[in-house]
């Protein structure tokens, strides 16, 4: 590869191809950009804004910026990683995310990036929004307290599932995961647990049923290694599909 | 008609061979415009044709205000919820037609009869206080023509057989430049900027725009020749023109007037672009609070069709074929940002796109489009009929030609003006007839506050840079109820996808509610400072980014304003322990004093 296909992050020289988004060349180089809505095998989505970095001075999603020659690409000073985390701790406000009491925590995404980002609480004032929880599916509940709107079981199940699923609709902050049946519930839908939207939720709002707080504290995914070096749920979760319903 | 009738006849309506799903927000609107809402069985007739699931067509009809699940009735009203139509008192008139037809604004009556709600600004600022019935505007409401809509509303006369003045609207042309003059009007009758075009060839004319040095006049500025040559090099066999007639900015209503009396400039700047560019489609996008002006626009297609001006072989020109569509919005703000306005025009919810590509190389069905305000297609026309030094006699070096202002609040003469470039904010005051002004916010929610100080400041793209909203508000008006009003809006309008925009701006608004109730500390105005700061950051699009700049600017530049409101204590909590009851006391039926808390202030 020729010196004039990279771009340096943080200083570092990283190697792009034709095509590569800035964070699918730091993807492959082993670079951590914190992210949410972003999962390499789906359509970059650009929705929660953690994955931030500058670019010659202007703020763009690391997972939707076409990677080009010769930028210099901040992904650490301190004031980005404030910024992401306050998109973090906008995320925790807006939604009901009780982490004592969830049954993700520990293996959940958004708490792993918040723990990497340095967030220590979630500052804002907390919406308390009142969501419900459906556990209509034999084998799945959605609880939608905790949903980030990052579309990725819309995409999931739109893109390789072909069973559309799931939906948003509303607007603004009265926007909303809605599934496609015609009581709204996700037993009337088409879902399947096998369904490769059954297993790309960053948090714990889409989660199988009858086999609760199975890992216990210490060997979860996120106990002893930060994400950054763990990766995001959505790699262990494929790689844990054939398991999961062997049990 | 039963509603499977109704449902049929809309998608034959489209005349179209069949249903088809980029036409999906047209089959909405149309069906709720018929029915007051759209009936589940709508919804499944719909999936079923277009092939798509039924959750994703409830997304269209949640995303867009002016669409529902549910009946609103025979009378559907939407009060214009614009600050200019507060301070002509709209505020107590809603409250006047909620009591006379016992109503909750929102909840439609139990009888069937009625809705009342509010909107966001129907463009009628100037001759406001305004609302929507049935999609159709009302204005210069008063007490008595509140009364008689009531008497109307409840002897259950059809909207149709209402008095005829209530529909009035003017357009109150106040000054006239380069563009509206009668000698303008004159030297470039219809069809003379497409001779003008079969004459010089499409990169002559190119050529003749770019040294116009016309630049978009939604606000943004971006060079129109620069836009339209990329679209024409992009790499495609179908290209399509779209005009952005989605004047949603608060307090701007110059492109409604601009589609009542000079349709026929607009069209031709359309067609004009679509022969440079060689495009054979192009798009009117409509908001739906202009619906009533969609029938006299597909009149003027109809005659320019007539007279060889849009259709196959255009002037006789062998090959030069294009013809324009008129598609309706729904209610939603931030389908004036190109990307979610191209969504829309698909059918789909408005949300923008990641940028790139942008629309120039993929818009409109991922094909190269150019997007133009109403305004800037106009410009085009008279520049290819009339020459680029005919427009750079007016404006500055940097913004050449001239601007409509829309001036509405508190000032004598509210209306349409078109200025060159660079006249002052002062001499625009003077003209209007404002007296005693505090402040001007130029460019709409999302543009700027100027307090009365600045203003021998000019309005040009190297200054104050505006789409042509101009709202004045004199030394009685409490700002932070404008600023307010602002917050509320975008919170409304944000399409809910990013999370600085969506969450920023609820936490925004919270706090300016915080702070306008004398509970604020200044720990919160720093709080507002970071959150505006971060929306301005990190949001995805224009709306994000622009929307803290009303809060922002009062933060900044009137300071005193805001040190009057303050709490000054440490710390006030955001947790109201009264507000936190109201749930009990809905539960229990009470509200004597013993079922409140008063906080001490």
């Amino acid at each position: 590869m020729s010196a004039s296909s990279t771009f340096r992050l943080d200083g570092i020289a990283v190697e792009f191809s034709d095509g590569d988004t800035i964070m699918d060349a730091a993807l492959r180089a082993g670079v951590y950009i914190p992210h949410l809505c972003h999962n390499p095998e789906f359509t970059p989505h650009g929705s929660c804004r953690v994955c931030l970095v500058e670019v010659n001075g202007r703020q763009v999603s690391a997972c939707t910026q076409p990677a080009a020659a010769g930028l210099e690409v901040d992904n650490s000073s301190e004031a980005i990683v404030e910024e992401r985390r306050n998109l973090l701790q906008m995320l925790f406000v807006e939604g009901n995310h009780v982490c004592p009491g969830c049954e993700k925590s520990g293996a959940c995404q958004l708490q792993a990036v918040a723990y990497y980002t340095g967030m220590l609480s979630p500052h804002y004032t907390h919406f308390f929004p009142r969501r419900s929880v459906d556990a209509s599916h034999q084998d799945t509940a959605i609880d939608f307290n905790r949903c980030i709107l990052c579309e990725l079981c819309v995409r999931a199940s739109r893109d390789i599932d072909h069973k559309n699923v799931f939906s948003i609709s509303g607007r603004g902050i009265g926007s909303h995961l809605v599934i496609n049946s015609h009581s709204g519930k996700l037993g009337d839908s088409a879902f399947a647990a096998t369904d490769k939207a059954a297993h790309v939720c960053p948090v714990g709002a889409i989660l199988p049923k009858h086999c609760g707080y199975e890992q216990p504290i210490g060997e979860r995914l996120y106990d002893r290694l930060p994400i950054s070096i763990v990766g995001d749920v959505g790699t262990h979760e494929s790689g844990d599909r054939g398991d999961e319903h062997d049990g | 008609m039963a509603h499977d009738d109704i449902i049929k006849a809309v998608i034959a309506s489209a005349g179209t061979a069949g249903a088809e799903r980029k036409r999906l927000l047209q089959y909405l609107c149309e069906i709720q415009q018929r029915l007051s809402f759209i009936p589940g069985d709508a919804i499944t007739q719909l999936a079923t044709l277009l092939r798509m699931p039924e959750s994703e067509i409830r997304g269209v009809i949640g995303f867009y205000s002016f669409l529902h699940e549910h009946a609103r009735g025979d009378y559907d009203i939407l009060l214009s919820d614009s600050i200019t139509d507060h301070l002509l008192g709209s505020r107590i008139l809603l409250q006047q037609l909620c009591n006379r037809l016992g109503v909750e604004p929102g909840v439609p009556r139990a009888d069937g009869r009625v809705t009342v709600d509010t909107t966001s600004c129907t463009g009628i600022c100037d001759q406001g206080p305004a609302m929507l019935v049935n999609g159709r505007v009302v204005s210069r409401l008063s007490d008595s023509r509140i009364d008689h809509i009531c008497t109307l509303i409840e002897a259950g006369t059809g909207v149709a057989q209402w008095p005829a003045g209530f529909f009035l609207v003017a357009d109150n042309i106040r000054r006239r430049d380069l563009l509206l003059s009668d000698e303008t009007a004159n030297a470039s009758p219809d069809g003379s900027a497409l001779r003008a075009l079969l004459e010089t060839g499409g990169d002559a004319m190119l050529d003749a725009i770019e040294n116009s040095g016309l630049r978009g006049r939604g606000g943004a500025g971006f060079r129109t020749a620069m836009k339209w040559r990329f679209c024409k090099q992009a790499d495609s066999d179908t290209r399509y023109v779209v005009c952005n007639a989605d004047e949603g900015e608060p307090g701007t209503f110059k492109d409604r007037v601009l589609l009542n009396s000079y349709a026929d400039s607009v069209f031709e700047g359309m067609t004009l672009c679509a022969g440079v560019i060689g495009a054979r489609r192009g798009y009117l996008y409509l908001r739906g609070e202009y619906r009533y002006l969609l029938e006299p626009l597909e009149r003027v297609l109809q005659q320019r069709r007539e007279n060889g001006l849009l259709g196959q072989n255009i002037l006789g020109k062998d090959g030069f074929d294009f013809d324009i569509e008129v598609h309706l919005g729904a209610g939603a703000y931030i389908c004036g940002e190109e990307s979610s306005l191209i969504e829309s025009l698909e059918g789909k919810r408005g949300i923008p796109r990641n940028r790139p590509p942008f629309p120039v190389t993929c818009g409109y069905l991922n094909q190269p489009t150019v997007v133009n305000n109403v305004e800037t297609f106009m410009a085009a026309a008279r520049i290819a009929a009339l020459g680029a030094s005919w427009f750079c006699r007016a404006g500055t070096m940097e913004s050449t030609g001239t601007k409509l202002l829309s001036i509405s609040g508190d000032c004598e003469r509210p209306g349409i003006y078109e200025y060159p470039f660079g006249v002052s904010i002062k001499q625009v005051l003077e003209d209007c007839g404002a007296a005693n002004t505090q402040a001007v916010q130029i460019a709409g929610a999302a543009g700027t506050t100027l307090p009365v100080a600045d203003a021998e400041r000019c309005l040009a793209f190297e200054d104050v840079s505006t789409g042509g909203s101009f709202m004045v508000f004199n030394t009685d008006r409490r700002l932070l109820d404008m600023v307010q009003n602002f917050a509320h809006f975008f919170v409304h309008e944000s399409c809910g996808f990013c999370t600085p925009c969506r969450v920023g701006g609820s936490l925004l608004k919270d706090l300016l509610d915080k702070l306008a109730n004398g509970h604020a500390t200044q720990y919160d105005v720093a709080e507002m400072k970071q959150i505006g700061a971060l929306m301005k950051q990190a949001s995805l699009c224009g709306l994000g980014t622009t929307a803290p700049n009303p809060v922002l600017d009062l933060l900044e530049r009137f300071p005193q304003l805001v040190e009057d409101r303050l709490a000054h204590s440490g710390y006030e909590p955001a947790f109201d322990l009264d507000a936190a009851l109201q749930d009990a006391r809905d539960i229990t039926g009470r509200d004597d004093a013993g079922a409140h808390i008063r906080s001490e202030t």
